[in-house]
Order: C-alpha cells, then sequence, then structure tokens
C-alpha cells in the first residue's frame, strides 16, 4: 500500500488470472496477419509509393525495373531488418521485465542498447576496428556488460531503476557524441550509433548476426517455463525443479544476443521492449510461456509501423525507427505510471 | 542521512558551509581567470586581472573584455543556475538522479527554442523565450500528468523521464524538419555550447538569476522541512503540495534560464549538489554551496573543452557529459544496492 498525499491507495486490481488460450490463440493469429499487413506496407509506403501489383511483380518476376530495383534492394532487406530486430527487442524486454519483475524493464530505457552503441562506436573511432563481423563482437560485450548491470539493480523500485538506466543512457551517448565530434571523419558513420534506424543498405549485416539473433530467440523462449517458476521465487522454484542460478545467467545470455545483435544492425531502438510485453499482457496474462511467442509476433510490428511512420511524416526527409518508437515509448510510460501499472 | 545534531554543535556545522561556498567561490573565479587568459593570445594570470582592473598589456582589453569575458560570465551563471537547481530537485525527487536534465525539463527547455528558432526568427531573443516558455510548460504537463490527490516524488520522476523521451524525439523531428541555416544554429541547443555565446547570453542568464535567485531563497525554509517529509512538514505549518508546487516553478525556470544561456549542458545539475554535499559534509538542500560549485564545473569544463579541441571546436556538454559519466558510474559502484542515498 502507498499512502500517497494522505490518500491510501487500494491494492493493485490488476488481473493477473491467465487469460483464456482462446483469447491467447487468437491474438497470436491476429499478430500473424498484421505482421504479414505491416511487412507488406513496408515494402509498398515510402518516398516513392509502389502499387501492391508491382511490389508482387518484384517479389514473384522480377525484370529489372526501376521499382523491381527498389523493393528487392531496399525495402525488402529494410523490412526483414525491421521484422528480426522487432522480434529480437520485443523479445529481450519481455525476458528482461519477467527476470527482474519489474514493468519498466527494457533494453533501451535500462541503457543495454546504449552499452552496445558505446562499445561499437569504441571499437570504430578509437580501436580502428572495420567490418561488420569485428564489432559485431563489441556489440556483444557492451550489451552484456550493461544487462549484468541491470540483473544486478534488478530488485530495485523502478523509479531507482529507471533513473539509473537513463542516467547510464546519458552518460553514454553523451560519450559517443563526443567521439563523433572529434573524429569528424567518421562523422556519417558514428551517428547511427546515437540514432537507430532500418536500413536496407545492411541487409548483408543483418545475415551476419542473424544466426546470433536466432540463438537467442531459440533460448529465450526455452527459457520461459523456469521463467515462470523462478518468477513465485527461488525457493518454490527449486521445488519445482528449476534452477534459478542458472535460468537467470541463460537469460542474461539471451538478453545480451538478442539486444546486442539488434543493435549492432540498426543502432540503438528504445522502447520497443517496453510497449510490446505491456500491449500484450492482456491476451497472454502475466506468464513468460505465453508473453513470449506474443512479443516475439508484435514487436516486429510496433517497429516497421514505427519505420513507415518515420517515412511519410516528414517527406521528402526521413524519421529514424528510433526516434519514433521512443516517442511512443515516453507517452506510454506516462500512461503506464498513471494507470498504476507502475507503481513508484 | 545524518542524524540531527545536538545545539552546541550546529553552529560548527553551518561555518563549514560558508567556508566551503567561499572556497568555490574562489575556486570558480581563478578558473575564470585562467580561461580569460587562454587562447590564440595567451595571458598570465597577473596580466588577466590587470587587465580587468583597467591597465595590462596592449591590445588585451579587447581579448579579455570583449571577446572572452562575455562568455567566462555565460559559464558561471550557467553553471550557478544549474547547480541551484538540481539541488531543488534531488531534494524534492529525495533522489540523488533527480535532476532537471535527468528528468526532462532541459528537454523542455530545448524544444522550445528549437520551435521559436524554427517558427519566427533566428536570435537570440525568441530562442530564449522560447526555452523559457518551452520549460515552464513541460513542467506544468510534467506536474499535472503526475497528479493523483497529490505529486509524489517518485511519480514525478518517472512521468518525466516519459515526457524527456517523447520531447528528445519532437527535438530531433524538428531538426530533421529545420532547414541548413536554421539546422546550425539549431544544433547548438542539441548540445550544451558556449562556443559563439556572448554578451546577450550573460545577460540573459544574469537577468533570470537575479529574478528567481532570490525567490528560490525565500522559500528555502519551507525546502528544508518538506526533506522531513509532507506530515511533518504540514504539522510545522508548511502547506506542502502548494510549496512544492513554487519550488519546482522556481527551480524550472532556473533550469530554463541556464538552458537559454547556455544549452542543455547535461550532468552539472546532478553532480554539483552531490559533490557540493560531500565537501560540506551538511545535511539539507545546500542550494547556494551546490550552485557554486556548479559554476566551477561548467567553468572548468569549458576550460577544458577549449584545451582539448584541436581543430573542431568540442562543446562544453560533451566534457560534462564523459565526466558525469565517469562519476555517476563511481556512485553507482560506491553505494551498495546501486543507488542507495
Amino acid at each position: 500500500m502507498v499512502i500517497i498525499g494522505g490518500r491510501t491507495e487500494a491494492a493493485p486490481t490488476r488481473d493477473t488470472a491467465p487469460a483464456s488460450t482462446r483469447a491467447y490463440a487468437a491474438a497470436l493469429a491476429a499478430g500473424l496477419v498484421l505482421l504479414a499487413a505491416a511487412a507488406a506496407a513496408s515494402l509498398a509506403i515510402g518516398t516513392r509509393q509502389i502499387p501492391p501489383g508491382q511490389v508482387w511483380h518484384a517479389l514473384a518476376a522480377p525484370t529489372g525495373t526501376e521499382t523491381d530495383g527498389i523493393v528487392r534492394d531496399l525495402r525488402l532487406p529494410r523490412t526483414l531488418i525491421g521484422v528480426a530486430a522487432g522480434a529480437a527487442l520485443g523479445l529481450a524486454g519481455a525476458v528482461m521485465q519477467t527476470l527482474t519483475r519489474n514493468p519498466l524493464a527494457d533494453p533501451g530505457l535500462l541503457g543495454v542498447n546504449a552499452g552496445a552503441s558505446a562499445a561499437v562506436a569504441t571499437a570504430i573511432g578509437v580501436l580502428g576496428v572495420t567490418g561488420f563481423t569485428g564489432y559485431l563482437w563489441f556489440a556483444f560485450a557492451g550489451a552484456g556488460l550493461a544487462a549484468v548491470l541491470v540483473t544486478l539493480l534488478g530488485g530495485a523500485e523502478p523509479v531507482r531503476l529507471a533513473l539509473a538506466g537513463t542516467a547510464v543512457n546519458a552518460a553514454l551517448f553523451g560519450y559517443v557524441n563526443g567521439l563523433q565530434l572529434l573524429d569528424t571523419g567518421t562523422l556519417d558513420a558514428m551517428r547511427r550509433w546515437s540514432v537507430g534506424a532500418l536500413d536496407g543498405r545492411r541487409g548483408g549485416e543483418l545475415a551476419g548476426a542473424l544466426p546470433f539473433l536466432a540463438a537467442g530467440a531459440v533460448l529465450a523462449l526455452a527459457l520461459a517455463r523456469s521463467l515462470d517458476a523462478i518468477a513465485l521465487g527461488d525457493d518454490a522454484a527449486r521445488s519445482l525443479g528449476a534452477h534459478p542460478g542458472r535460468t537467470r545467467a541463460l537469460s542474461v545470455a539471451a538478453i545480451t544476443l538478442l539486444t546486442g545483435g539488434a543493435t549492432a544492425v540498426c543502432g540503438p531502438i528504445a522502447f520497443v521492449g517496453l510497449m510490446v510485453p505491456h500491449a500484450v499482457r492482456p491476451f497472454t496474462g502475466a506468464g513468460a510461456r505465453r508473453l513470449l511467442p506474443c512479443c516475439l509476433v508484435y514487436a516486429p510490428v510496433l517497429l516497421l509501423a514505427s519505420d513507415i511512420a518515420g517515412r511519410v511524416v516528414t517527406p521528402p526527409g526521413e524519421v529514424e525507427a528510433g526516434i519514433v518508437t521512443a516517442f511512443l515509448g515516453g507517452l506510454l510510460l506516462v500512461v503506464l505510471v498513471r494507470g498504476k501499472v507502475v507503481r513508484p | 542521512m545524518m542524524p540531527l545534531r545536538g545545539a552546541g554543535l550546529s553552529v560548527r556545522l553551518s561555518r563549514r558551509p560558508l567556508l566551503t561556498g567561499l572556497a568555490l567561490l574562489a575556486a570558480g573565479l581563478s578558473v575564470a581567470v585562467v580561461t580569460l587568459g587562454t587562447g590564440t593570445v595567451g595571458l598570465t594570470p597577473a596580466e588577466v586581472l590587470r587587465t580587468l582592473a583597467g591597465g595590462g598589456p596592449p591590445g588585451a582589453a579587447l581579448v579579455v573584455l570583449d571577446l572572452r569575458l562575455p562568455r567566462v560570465l555565460d559559464a558561471l551563471l550557467a553553471g550557478l543556475a544549474l547547480g541551484m537547481s538540481g539541488a531543488v530537485f534531488q531534494s524534492l525527487s529525495r533522489n540523488p538522479l533527480g535532476s532537471p536534465d535527468i528528468v526532462g525539463f532541459g528537454n523542455g527547455a530545448s524544444a522550445g527554442a528549437l520551435l521559436a528558432i524554427i517558427a519566427f526568427d533566428a536570435g537570440t531573443v525568441p530562442a530564449t523565450l522560447g526555452a523559457l516558455a518551452g520549460g515552464a510548460l513541460t513542467a506544468l504537463a510534467v506536474y499535472l500528468l503526475a497528479w493523483r490527490g497529490g505529486v509524489h516524488g517518485g511519480r514525478l520522476v518517472l512521468v518525466g523521464i516519459g515526457v524527456s523521451a517523447a520531447l528528445e524525439a519532437v527535438i530531433r523531428f524538428l531538426f530533421v524538419r529545420a532547414d541548413l541555416g536554421k539546422a546550425a544554429q539549431a544544433a547548438t541547443w542539441m548540445v550544451g555550447s558556449l562556443g559563439g555565446r556572448g554578451r546577450d547570453d550573460a545577460a540573459v542568464a544574469a537577468g533570470g538569476l537575479l529574478v528567481l535567485g532570490p525567490l528560490l531563497f525565500l522559500q528555502l525554509r519551507r525546502l528544508t522541512m518538506l526533506e522531513m517529509g509532507d506530515d511533518a512538514a504540514s504539522a510545522l505549518g508548511v502547506p506542502a503540495e502548494r510549496a512544492r508546487l513554487a519550488l519546482l516553478a522556481t527551480a524550472t525556470g532556473l533550469t530554463a534560464v541556464a538552458v537559454a544561456a547556455a544549452g542543455p549542458i547535461p550532468f552539472v545539475a546532478l553532480a554539483a549538489p552531490q559533490l557540493a554535499r560531500r565537501v560540506t559534509r551538511a545535511a539539507g538542500p545546500g542550494v547556494l554551496t551546490a550552485g557554486l560549485m556548479g559554476s566551477l564545473l561548467v567553468a572548468a569544463a569549458d576550460w577544458t573543452a577549449q584545451r582539448l579541441s584541436g581543430s573542431a571546436p568540442l562543446p562544453v556538454g560533451v566534457v560534462t557529459g564523459v565526466l558525469g559519466g565517469a562519476y555517476l558510474a563511481w556512485l553507482l559502484v560506491a553505494t551498495r544496492r546501486g543507488l542507495a542515498r
């Protein structure tokens, strides 16, 4: 019970009972349909609008027309990056929220993205590392370090965790901006480590990161049962045959693979991992076994929609997807705090 | 927090903050004198002092008084405003990280300044008014959104972080929209920078401090009472909610003045009150020592930025960002359970 301004707030009334299996199955099916629609829209919409017929033409039987080139070389890789990175960030957020039992856990808000970004920026700007396979490992190292730190702080109340994360973010992005300004030669290369965006020219990088993203996703989904068990408390979890220490370590590994891989391809994109679990929980209940698959499907929808919104909002310029998700995520955070989901 | 001391000790304790304040003032002014002598035309501190007094080597008056002095004054005054507002915010949110830049009032002021630059003309007056209006509107929005039969420090922080993230996105959006000429001016509102700051900006900071400084000192007793908790403060005759709103408004004003005068310089409002508290070892908000520490920090960071940068000028905000980050890492490691005060 929290006493605020002399008034006593009621105990949480949020329904924590598992939602019905039918609602879950319907939500999952609807998610797949939405994902297909978002992917199609992402192929068609942009500075140059391409009718569905020509999109299909480009995918099924390309003949080398101009629109074929746009769809196949730019929009298709961009869409695939959006699907992969969105799924990774959504899953990472859901695992973090379940693991830390903190409704504000998100790889962006708590600085895991920023850790990966700062490590990559250091690798490129200071150590002179070139090539995606070279700095991918730095992304993992940075993300892993930040993820361990966050997990150690995990039990902290939401306000402290959010403040610590915001401050860590400010410091790390200040560092990245500093590198950017000192090293004008790589200004353009550095810029993407302070603002996350989907970029169709990075299809090759997606291919390099995909094995790690897939491994992280499989690991996360396999951990769902153990995560549900340790949510009951360590003693209860042990009596159910789970291993709390091992589950925590493997969860941090999954978060690192998912967030580090996604950040290495797109730069830091925040709040996807915060928004999606909260959005789907009414249909899945709090359990990770239903939450994680639903996040896997809905998170790419959100990231693709954000990317499309960024393309159409200021033609002919583009607003990066990471900026759109930050705007939406910031507003959702306010709603969560007002709606008593997050209790300071 | 330290326990309350006996009456015999309290006299000794109040002398230390006074001495510390004087020492911080002296240190800040010393750094300012050194900075005045730094640059393409190098001068010794003695020459700078003689120039300030009206003498000095030929030609030094132009360099020191006309070119460098406004910028140095701007740094000192912006630091003073940031330190004082940081002390108030940290005291109200009861969290060492609850500073205005982390909670997002700096972003509100930046967004206001950007809007003014893009919508109206490029110039100091519209940008300053925009920063003040943006800061005030953001504070009002955060306060109203966090309101539920009263404002809880923690809820204020979380709502602030959310609004701040959304505003950051708005700033980036405006930046993308701005045409190239205005974008260059707008860029200085995104990273705290003292480059190109001059007489007008220092005047803005001085004017704002002259109005808001005394206003804040009239409320200091209330701030100290609020630290004991709303109930205790109410029992002592302080209307808790109204006092908090007035303090929040004043501190936001100070942040907006600093942003208007020097752009959003990160981490000064966070670190200055904490560092000042460690030196004074006194309980309570310590607003004035925090302000003087802020002056010292910004002046020292500006000197460092000028010394470090070769061809490309390094904004002072990058230096405070990196140093602030190091300090933050220390704060996280040094305090058990992460962030216990």
